[in-house]
């Protein structure tokens, strides 16, 4: 079932809107947490962050292209709206830390691909239109794929040490 | 090579490097050792992980400001380093240590001239488990000045206590990495042996130490209202009012503080508030109230870069104007300025000794630097001044609560004291205490108040008065300092001048400043401001010599030693 | 013949602004940013035709990280400052963004006075139940057992209820949300802004660096259990519900508001002397 909240999905162009929008979203909210990391001084995270921004843009541009005539951008304004939580690509910002590692950030990565595979699932499952659905397959596919390959990210980064938000200064008050 | 005198330490770094807790325990490590040394810092504008940097001197004499070159400059990372600018310079004779994946050096450091030694300090700390660069940074300075790893290591069990024995394990291995990494560093840097005096020390902020001296003076109740940067005198009030019978209670704003305070006095406590600039300006009604009405009360003005919002993390020297003048009226009131991080607790003790004995408001003018720097310094001596106001006791006819006096205090009486009965007021009042518009009555009341300040006789604290020469350099605050430090460098060539401190910046002591002036032909007046308020209250008050300069500059950047020295030495 | 504006599609980005928030990663007020921007995009009013009032603390940071026009006042006396600007120059659409220190504290006079005088303007308090700018001092909403320095043990003092004040004060749109919601807060911002009147909406921001319990928010918000209504007396009964967390309207009045009747003052100046003339 699809959650609260999220846009209604009747035809194929409504489906390409929406991936558009999830894509686009993604990439916006990657540039955003790289600037808050690159304002406090964490060069690391800034790349990798740029890195999976770029990975979104890849995604968000394909998605364009195989819309062919459709124009996504326009349609997404007017269709692509979530009234409870946001798409779900998006990271969440809540879970942002300046002190955060690379692991931290691809677990975020991790739980945004899920919950992209989840809603284009539920649209799957939902959906009355033959042509809807089969598009929302491939999304599911597409997405299954971004799970695993952010899974074999993951094994590649130690999972940091308990203390890895411990900063011996104090916060600074500035005004 | 001769051991030094004294030697400075900037670290730098960002994003949880942890380089102010370095600083911190580099001071806090060098003054167990026996050394004397002030820290300050300079950071950016974010509330964590912001670039930051700690500012440390350590000497054997007392220290009581920060040179314009530091000796050792270490970068732990330079990411947004060039912010600090002129703050954190290095010269030809300095020494910089540099993580070499930390980013490029700032311009004005690398165009220094500097000697510059690559330390991979936030690699080396990956090597020990859970290692911080910062400690790494703490081993090498602590070789280079000449401080034992053991007097570095027995400090982190006391102050890393509660993040574990892990942690401090690590912190310790961090230490004796960074020791063993500056062993060729050179020995130039090596601080000379502590001279043991004997003394008691202390390790102190000057906010910590107004908080000390504000309860030695008496003061048993405090309103707060938090304000960078003056928040720490009240947060350190907080707990330690308690354990002496007192109360701090946190207001809805600066209004509602002082006028809290001006309650608590009224019913006889001795009270205190701190703020800065912007909450000086609210509060100033209610000061006019008070010195109306003839009630104690201290107010800490921990001053700020104005005007407005200015810039709350750094000094200036500019609410003279608003501490002597801010109130409408003719409202003459005590304003008092500490020159040093200890003086904020004589200073603070005094205020608190006079408004009481005067029945009137003393602002203390604390700055940004003193308050929020540490220093290692010899404990100060203790004083006698505890507040005592002149209380009505067995009061017999109608009392009169500002009787005329000869020395225009009249005694108070404290609610529940029978027949002393009065209603405080801010309205122009008789002797009894009950409204008027009288000539007479007004007349009387506004000569009364400014004579119970002229009166007094506030002996030789007013000022600090030291040396000999044609040339006085006048001063306030926490630039005494660096002027003392200047007049000294300046004798070392055979330039004489002499110090000209000023502790009680109103009343103004015409006689006093007169005698110390006798003999000068040349004033050389230092203020941290950008309209020299210091030089025309002077000449509004005072006869000056004809020759006279003013150096005044607005914050960030604190006026240094060197600039005063340069001043004194091309006027000749 | 009339021009009819046609107002242009607007998108977030068009009122955001370059500068770099200094607020700590992980904090509420991204979100609430987010909320606003998305806001004013649905609203299509143009930038230069909104003005961001703040007073002193993180929260009123925001106005320079939007691309509007923006006041970033002293202390508590944003909504002063904003009544000034709104009175005079109607067809603006003002925006005050407060702290819960800010607002309710210092400002807690001003506020009382804003929602019983009733300009049209709207009023978002991001409130994280603590001082973050000064590192951590007890707040009007800070929960009375909650340890600081400057309150050792806590403050013991029951804390202060904004939905209440505001509605037993007169305001004429009364709602609460959640940062973490950014879509669900841009709608309601919406509803305050085209609502007339005093619109007082309180944002539950986590502050990460101080609260750090506050991440447990999320899983403590929840939809207000009753509808919205313009009844204040329902209204006041449905505030005895309200545990903090209500997510929603609160209240919808009908009040006019305030705009003090301005004839069109032509009159030459020479006619006012007339009172003095012998």
């Amino acid at each position: 079932m699809i959650a609260a909240g999220s846009p209604k999905i009747a035809k194929v162009a409504d489906l390409f809107a929406v991936a558009y929008q999830i894509e686009a979203d993604a990439v916006e909210r990657y540039e955003l947490l790289a600037g808050q990391m690159e304002t406090h001084n964490n060069p690391e995270l800034t790349a990798v962050f740029r890195d999976l921004a770029r990975a979104e843009a890849i995604h968000r541009d394909e998605i364009c292209r195989l819309a062919g005539d459709i124009d996504v951008v326009a349609r997404a304004q007017r269709v692509a709206k979530w009234s409870r939580g946001e798409s779900p690509e998006a990271a969440s910002l809540d879970d942002a830390h300046y002190l955060m590692t690379p692991w931290h950030a691809l677990r975020l990565a991790l739980a945004g691909e899920e919950r992209a595979l989840a809603f284009f699932k539920s649209v799957m499952e939902t959906a009355k239109d033959p042509a809807v659905k089969k598009l929302a397959e491939e999304f599911v596919e597409e997405e299954a794929e971004h799970v695993n390959l952010v899974h074999r990210f993951l094994r590649k980064y130690p999972k940091p040490v308990d203390s890895w938000s411990s900063d011996m200064d104090s916060p600074v008050s500035q005004e | 090579m001769a051991d030094r005198e004294s030697v400075s330490v900037a670290i730098v770094g960002s994003g949880g490097a942890g380089a102010l807790t370095a600083g911190n325990l580099l001071l806090e490590a060098a003054s167990l050792a026996g050394w004397q040394g002030l820290l300050s810092r300079t950071v950016g504008p974010q509330i964590r992980g912001g670039e930051a940097a700690a500012l440390v001197r350590l000497s054997s004499h007392p220290v009581e400001c920060l040179p314009d070159r530091f000796d050792v400059l270490v970068g732990i990372d330079w990411l947004n380093a060039q912010r600090f600018g002129a703050e954190i310079d290095v010269g030809p004779h300095s020494l910089v240590i540099s993580d070499p994946r930390g980013g490029d050096l700032p311009p004005r450091v690398a165009a220094a001239g500097a000697r510059v030694i690559e330390l991979p300090m936030k690699e080396m700390a990956k090597e020990i488990e859970d290692g911080r660069p910062n400690m790494i940074a703490l081993g090498v300075v602590g070789r280079l000045v000449g401080l034992g790893v053991d007097v570095l290591s027995a400090l982190l069990e006391k102050r890393l206590s509660d993040k574990g024995a892990a942690a401090i394990a690590a912190s310790r291995a961090g230490i004796n990495i960074g020791f063993a990494a500056a062993a060729d560093y050179g020995s130039g840097l090596r601080l000379a042996a502590p001279k043991p005096t004997g003394a008691r020390r202390w390790l102190v902020s000057g906010n910590e130490a107004a908080a000390l001296g504000a309860i030695r003076g008496g003061v048993r109740f405090a309103a707060a209202y938090p304000i960078t940067p003056a928040t720490e005198i009240l947060e350190w009030l907080a707990s330690n009012l308690a354990k002496v019978g007192g109360v701090l209670l946190q207001a809805e704003d600066e209004l509602a503080a002082i006028n809290m305070i001006i309650g608590a006095s009224f019913g006889g406590t001795a009270a205190l508030t701190a703020t800065s600039g912007p909450g000086l300006s609210l509060m100033i009604e209610a000061l006019g109230l008070a010195t109306a009405a003839e009630i104690p009360l201290v107010l800490i003005d921990v001053m700020r870069g104005g005007p407005s919002t200015g810039i709350p993390t750094k000094s200036e020297q500019a609410d003279l104007n608003i501490a002597v003048y801010g109130c409408h009226g003719d409202a003459p009131h005590l304003v008092l300025a500490p020159q040093s991080i200890g003086d904020c607790l004589f200073t603070t003790q005094w205020a608190t000794y006079l408004a009481e004995a005067l029945q009137l408001p003393a602002i203390v003018l604390s700055d940004q630097f003193i308050g929020q720097a540490r220093a290692a310094i010899e404990r100060p001596a203790d004083v006698a001044f505890i507040g005592q106001r002149a209380k009505a006791t067995d009061i017999a006819g109608a009392y009169k609560r500002y009787a005329i006096a000869a020395n225009g205090v009249s005694p108070m009486a404290i609610p529940g004291t029978g027949g002393g009965q009065y209603t405080a007021d801010g309205l122009s009042h008789t002797e009894r205490g009950l409204p008027t518009s009288s000539e007479h009555d007004h007349n009387t009341q506004l000569d009364k108040r400014r004579n119970k300040l002229a009166q007094f006789n506030f002996g030789d604290h007013w000022a600090t008065i030291e040396g000999k020469g044609d040339l006085a350099v006048i001063t306030w605050g926490s630039l005494t300092g660096a002027a003392r430090e200047a007049i000294n460098r300046a004798g070392g060539i055979g330039v004489e001048a002499s110090l000209f401190a000023i502790r009680l910046l109103s009343p103004v002591q015409p006689e006093r400043f007169a005698a110390a002036l006798k003999g000068k032909s040349r004033v050389l007046i230092i203020e941290q401001n950008h309209s020299a308020q210091f030089h025309h209250y002077l000449r509004a008050h005072y006869d000056l010599p004809r020759e006279v300069r003013v150096l005044n500059r607005a914050g960030p950047l604190p006026i240094g030693a060197s600039e005063i020295h340069r001043a004194i030495v091309e006027w000749r | 013949m009339a021009v009819v504006d046609i107002p242009i599609a607007r998108k977030p980005s068009d009122y955001r602004s370059d500068a770099k928030p200094i607020w700590c990663p992980g904090c509420g007020d991204y979100h609430v940013l987010m909320s606003f921007t998305r806001a004013f995009a649905e609203l299509a009013v143009p930038p230069e035709d909104i003005v961001v009032v703040s007073g002193i603390g993180c929260s009123s940071r925001i106005p320079a990280y939007t691309n509007c026009y923006g006041f970033h006042g002293v202390h508590g006396r944003s909504l002063a400052l904003a009544a000034g600007l709104k009175i005079t120059r109607p067809e603006l659409t003002v925006v005050v963004a407060s702290g819960d220190g800010d607002g309710y504290s210092i400002g807690g006079n001003h506020f009382i006075h804003a929602c019983r005088r009733n300009i049209d303007m709207t009023y978002v308090v991001m409130d994280n139940h603590i001082y973050g700018m000064t590192k951590g001092q007890p707040s009007p909403t800070t929960e009375p057992e909650f340890d600081t320095a400057l309150s050792p043990g806590g403050t013991g003092l029951r804390p202060f209820h904004p939905l209440v004040i505001a509605l037993a004060s007169g305001a004429n749109f009364i709602a609460r949300c959640f940062s973490g919601e950014p879509n669900q807060t841009a709608a309601i911002l919406v509803e305050a802004i085209r609502h007339p009147g005093f619109s007082f909406v309180e944002i539950l921001s986590p502050c990460v660096t101080f609260r750090p319990d506050e991440k447990e928010w999320k899983n403590l918000v929840h939809d207000a259990p009753v509808a919205a209504t313009n009844d204040p007396a329902k209204a006041a009964r449905r505030i005895m519900t309200d545990d903090g967390f209500n997510i929603g309207v609160l209240y919808r009045g009908d009040r006019m508001p305030y705009r003090p009747t301005v004839a069109q003052g032509s009159l030459d100046l020479a006619e006012l002397e007339r009172d003095f003339e012998l």
